[in-house]
């Protein structure tokens, strides 16, 4: 899908008339960006399920959705400031609500695995984890909306900028996101497929072990425990 | 300011649809440390598990040739 999103982006979209071919940066840093923001609110909903019905799954899912989201964050930061050094001539433009929200939102998740980390006790480690996620994502949108009703200065809007441009522009953005969230799902069926492994072969490895301490030791972990 | 020249963004361009590969590629490559890893604990498991029942199969044997 992404394969097809970006041969779509080269040989089928046209050039802004504005910004010209600097532009073809927009059909990956948005659908990113879409993509890491809602990432982060399904990790507070997962949280929130984990806080209603106590089971690990979820927290382990918010877990995920917030990791993969993170790592999508990073590239929206580095691509965006990519197209601000070519449109604006600056890397970071610091009085822009957008990008200062955008970067806000991305220190407030990186605080995600420190926290885990500094709770010892795994119960208390994924409840606490849960709580944050909650906030955290409820702030997203808040945030969004916030930034949205403030006066912008140079930074687009993807509404406005997909809704007044022509077909080929809307059709090809929409295939780039689609193919963006896919590969999101894949990146978390993946991790969750590897962390369930990982915490099979620890709880048989402490099945295993006995009296072995040797084997019996697995160490302090950011991850949910299964 | 004015569009820049294809030669001047197409650089940029480049540079961010690099970026977004290269992320990947590094999480496709961490991933693989980790599943490797995995790989090998199996393993270790395994042997341990072998190396047990091989221990315990002489006892049994013995115990069989008491009865």
């Amino acid at each position: 899908m992404l394969t097809i999103a970006f041969a779509l982006v080269f040989f089928y979209a046209p050039n802004d008339a504005d910004q010209g071919f600097i532009f073809k940066i927009f059909y990956v840093h948005v659908p990113m960006a879409i993509v890491a923001l809602v990432g982060f609110v399904a990790g507070g909903v997962f949280g929130a399920l984990h806080l209603r019905s106590r089971e690990a799954k979820w927290d382990m899912r918010s877990y995920v959705t917030i990791h993969i989201s993170v790592i999508l964050a990073v590239g929206v930061l580095v691509t965006g400031s990519i197209w601000a050094r070519a449109s604006w001539g600056h890397w970071f433009v610091w009085d822009e609500p957008m990008l200062v929200s955008f970067l806000i939102v991305f220190l407030l998740y990186a605080t995600y695995w420190p926290l885990r980390f500094s709770i010892e006790d795994k119960e208390k480690q994924s409840r606490y984890a849960s709580v944050f996620a909650i906030v955290a994502g409820a702030f997203v949108p808040l945030n969004f909306a916030a930034v949205r009703m403030a006066e912008s200065f140079t930074h687009p809007q993807t509404a406005t900028t997909t809704t007044s441009a022509p077909a080929s522009v809307t059709l090809t953005f929409l295939v780039a996101l689609a193919g963006m969230t896919l590969l999101f799902v894949t990146l978390c069926k993946y991790e969750m497929a590897s962390k369930h492994a990982t915490f099979r072969l620890r709880a048989l490895r402490r099945r295993l072990a006995g009296s072995d301490d040797e084997l019996a030791l697995t160490g302090r972990s950011a991850a949910p425990q299964l | 300011m004015p569009a820049l020249p294809l030669d001047e963004a197409g650089k940029y361009v480049a540079a961010a649809y690099l970026v977004f590969v290269a992320l990947l590629l590094i999480y496709v490559a961490i991933m693989a440390s980790k599943l490797s890893r995995i790989e090998r604990e199996v393993v270790e498991l395994a042997e341990l598990v072998e190396s047990r029942q091989d221990a315990a199969e002489p006892q049994t044997r013995t115990k069989e040739t008491v009865a």
